[in-house]
């Protein structure tokens, strides 16, 4: 399958000499290690920024009327939130980041299928992103419908929608590309005896990820595609003037967008999935139920999208069953928080600064999944719908789930990408006040959403005040660790003691290889044995 | 390619074709999207579709589905011509495939612009009066026509582009996954051809 020419691959690919120096050497590169640190930086860059969007807007609900912004400001500061966050950073961040940089490397390869679509896939990415963004600075002012374009005000609102919703439909292109690459690398280059059940589970969850990306991604993009000539063609496909159908466009986004919260999800499962056998010493407690749960996961997490739609208008029927539905993608979710506490029964624990991430993803991921079988219930749904609650729900899901995965997997993984190690009493101090920021900023939220506080309001009345304090602080709080967290990571890139090839005594293959990894990976192409996590 | 990268020499053909499979699949879905809105829409207003459809000129629809069927059939001449060691036959069953691409264009060009000088196109006047059915209906035709049009403009751009690699032996009788990738794709394009034939112009 693959012919090798014998070449000396001391040097790193941090070092590695090509055509190109410098910058160009890393966007002209096709290498998959180099473009899942180019996603990395760029991701960084955009996810500073959402942050920051983030704050501002607490700072606004810090006091009721107009504090430091006014509604249209807020609109759009909670869009370009919304649509950086999800379309720039959840939805690509961990298959772009890591599984570009790991998935060759854990199944034994020296690259992914198609390394020039990869790079291309970047380069999409960039596009996409800076097409997205541009609507902030020209046209009629940025957009405010929310990250979800809902019809029929995304193609009445004077704001320049044009591009965002270009952008996010590039972005699609990009995800599909990525998602075809894993795909096509995993049935056709793991190493010799890496057969199905012996795939380490993020790469599993890789798997699992590319489908839905694969699958779901086309319909938003054709659904993105028909916001667009409506609004510059005047077609007629959702807006009710012309004889079209609203509730289809939401029927439509969510079948993307739901499954497209399992591309947020699942690979931090995965990630948690390594990190834990790897700390508590111990094999993977039920790996091939794991294994099963991922693939229902993604397989049910596309029946459930009408659960966004409890309020919209949708028969009796379609309404208990979306709820049974959601009601069963808890289960394969919660198989995999046991089959994870089970591995730490009786485990050596060696505590360090990854295994406290994922203990503190597990902490938020049941609360955001437990508050998601609340909303799931459609006597609640109606209720809840709408307001602070939900906010809460998503943000311990996508933020506290998919967000402290991915710095789990940075802090794990970090001495294999850079070859240094970072300090590790910072990188507790930092997680620290990160969680308890986390937990502030978040809490009151569901607490507001019960006794009713609408999302997306610059405004409240004042009985909403006192827990707006909190949760302002906390913003404020999360944002001082995360400073510290990132600065910390930064400052050891340089800094750090130089790491060792097995600094966690992992047991996946990339631990067998230097750290950081040569251009080709291996030397020889490893021939596997056994099963991912053997401790015994 | 960059030096930086691959001093690997790696061909999977198994795997190009795999790739090239996942991406039909993807786009089939994107014209599915289009194909729930036609039939949401189909159900709730079937006297409009039925009297919109009635406009189309089932020659025309009747032509270019001959053609396109009869492309795919000269596009997998081209492969076996290739395995056949067969270079300038190959070339010209490209060409022909190419040639009646753009004859199927000419065809469409005639029977927008047909339509369009009637006054039907979105935004007209005259569509403006017609019952919401109706606009829904031409709305439709025209984004997923016109999206099938793009298509086929990708899919002659991907044809011309292996026409010159076998032009310059990059691709030859024991290495030719891309010629059988663009003629998958081409596939593709008639195929979603097939769907939209009847649903536009036959169902009335």
């Amino acid at each position: 399958m693959i012919k090798t020419q014998t070449q000396d691959s001391t040097p790193s690919f941090l070092e590695y000499k090509g055509r190109f120096k410098g910058l160009m050497g890393w966007i002209f590169s096709t290498d998959h290690k180099r473009i899942g640190l180019l996603y990395l930086y760029s991701m960084l860059v955009f996810f500073s920024i959402a942050a920051i969007l983030g704050l501002m807007m607490k700072l606004e609900l810090m006091a009721p009327g107009k504090t430091i912004m006014g509604a249209q400001t807020y609109n759009s500061f909670f869009t370009l939130h919304g649509i950086t966050m999800i379309f720039l950073i959840v939805v690509p961040g961990l298959p772009a980041v890591f599984g570009n940089f790991f998935l060759p490397i854990m199944i034994g390869a020296k690259d992914v299928a198609f390394p020039k679509l990869n790079l291309i896939s970047w380069w999409i990415y960039i596009v996409g992103a800076l097409i997205a963004l541009s609507a902030q600075f020209f046209g009629d002012g940025p957009p405010d419908t929310g990250w979800t374009f809902y019809a029929p005000y995304s193609f009445r609102t004077g704001t320049n929608m044009l591009p965002a919703v270009t952008g996010a439909f590039v972005l699609g292109f990009s995800s599909i590309v990525t998602g075809i690459n894993f795909i096509v690398t995993m049935h056709r280059m793991r190493a010799p005896g890496m057969n199905w059940m012996r795939l380490p589970l993020f790469p599993w969850a890789l798997y699992g990820t590319s489908w839905i990306q694969v699958l779901a991604t086309p319909i938003v993009g054709v659904t993105l595609l028909m916001v667009v000539l409506e609004r510059t063609l005047q077609i007629g496909f959702f807006d009710p003037a012309l004889g079209g159908d609203p509730i289809l466009y939401q029927h439509l986004f969510w079948i993307y967008s739901h499954p497209a919260v399992y591309i947020m999800i699942l690979p931090a499962m995965g990630v948690i999935s390594e990190i834990i056998p790897t700390f508590a010493r111990k094999t993977i407690f039920g790996y091939t139920a794991i294994v099963i749960s991922t693939l229902a996961i993604a397989f049910v997490g596309y029946f459930v999208w009408g659960h966004h739609m409890f309020t919209s208008g949708m028969s009796g029927v379609a309404l208990y069953t979306f709820s049974i539905l959601t009601f069963l993608v808890a289960i394969p979710s919660a198989i995999k928080i046991f089959n994870w506490v089970a591995t730490l029964h009786k485990a050596s624990i060696d505590m360090q600064t990854p295994f406290l991430w994922a203990l503190c993803f597990l902490f938020v991921f049941m609360i955001g999944g437990l508050s998601g079988m609340v909303l799931g219930a459609l006597s609640a749904n109606v209720h809840l719908h709408d307001t602070a609650f939900v906010v809460a729900h998503f943000h311990y899901i996508v933020f506290g789930g998919t967000g402290f995965a991915f710095f789990a997997a940075l802090h794990y993984w970090y001495p294999k990408m850079f070859g240094r190690m970072y300090d590790k009493s910072w990188a507790n101090i930092g997680l620290a006040i990160f969680f308890t920021g986390f937990n502030t900023l978040y809490l009151p939220m569901f607490y507001l959403g019960m006794i009713g506080m609408p999302r997306r309001y610059y405004d409240y009345v004042d009985k909403f005040h006192g827990p707006n304090i909190i949760s302002s602080l906390g913003a404020m709080f999360m944002i001082v660790g995360l400073i510290i967290v990132i600065t910390n990571l930064v400052r050891s890139a340089r800094h750090g003691v130089i790491a060792e090839k097995d600094p966690w005594k992992g047991k996946t293959l990339e631990w067998t290889v230097a750290s950081p990894p040569s251009l080709e990976n291996f030397e020889e192409i490893p021939t596997v044995t056994d099963h991912p996590y053997n401790y015994d | 390619m960059t030096d930086n990268t691959h001093i690997d020499e790696h061909r999977d053909d198994e795997g190009a074709k795999t790739g090239m499979w996942i991406f039909i699949f993807t786009e089939l879905l994107l014209f599915g999207g289009l194909f729930i809105v036609y039939s949401v829409y189909r159900y709730l207003n079937p006297m409009a579709f039925h009297l919109a459809a009635q406009e189309l000129d089932t020659f025309i629809g009747t032509v270019n589905t001959v053609i396109l069927l009869v492309s795919s059939m000269t596009i997998a001449m081209a492969i076996t011509s290739i395995q056949l060691k067969n270079k300038k036959l190959t070339l010209i069953l490209m060409g022909v495939t190419i040639l009646l691409a753009v004859v199927f264009m000419v065809n469409k060009y005639f029977e927008w612009t047909g339509k369009i000088s009637h006054g039907i196109f979105p935004g007209s006047e005259i569509l403006h009066q017609s019952s919401q059915g109706e606009i829904l209906f031409f709305g439709l035709y025209y984004a997923m026509t016109g999206l099938h049009a793009l298509h086929i403009i990708v899919g002659v751009g991907f044809i011309g582009y292996v026409m010159w690699l076998v032009k310059t032996d990059d691709v030859k009788h024991d290495d030719y996954v891309i010629l059988e990738n663009s003629a998958l794709y081409w596939h593709l394009v008639d195929l979603i051809w097939i769907f939209l034939f009847p649903l536009f112009y036959l169902i009335t």
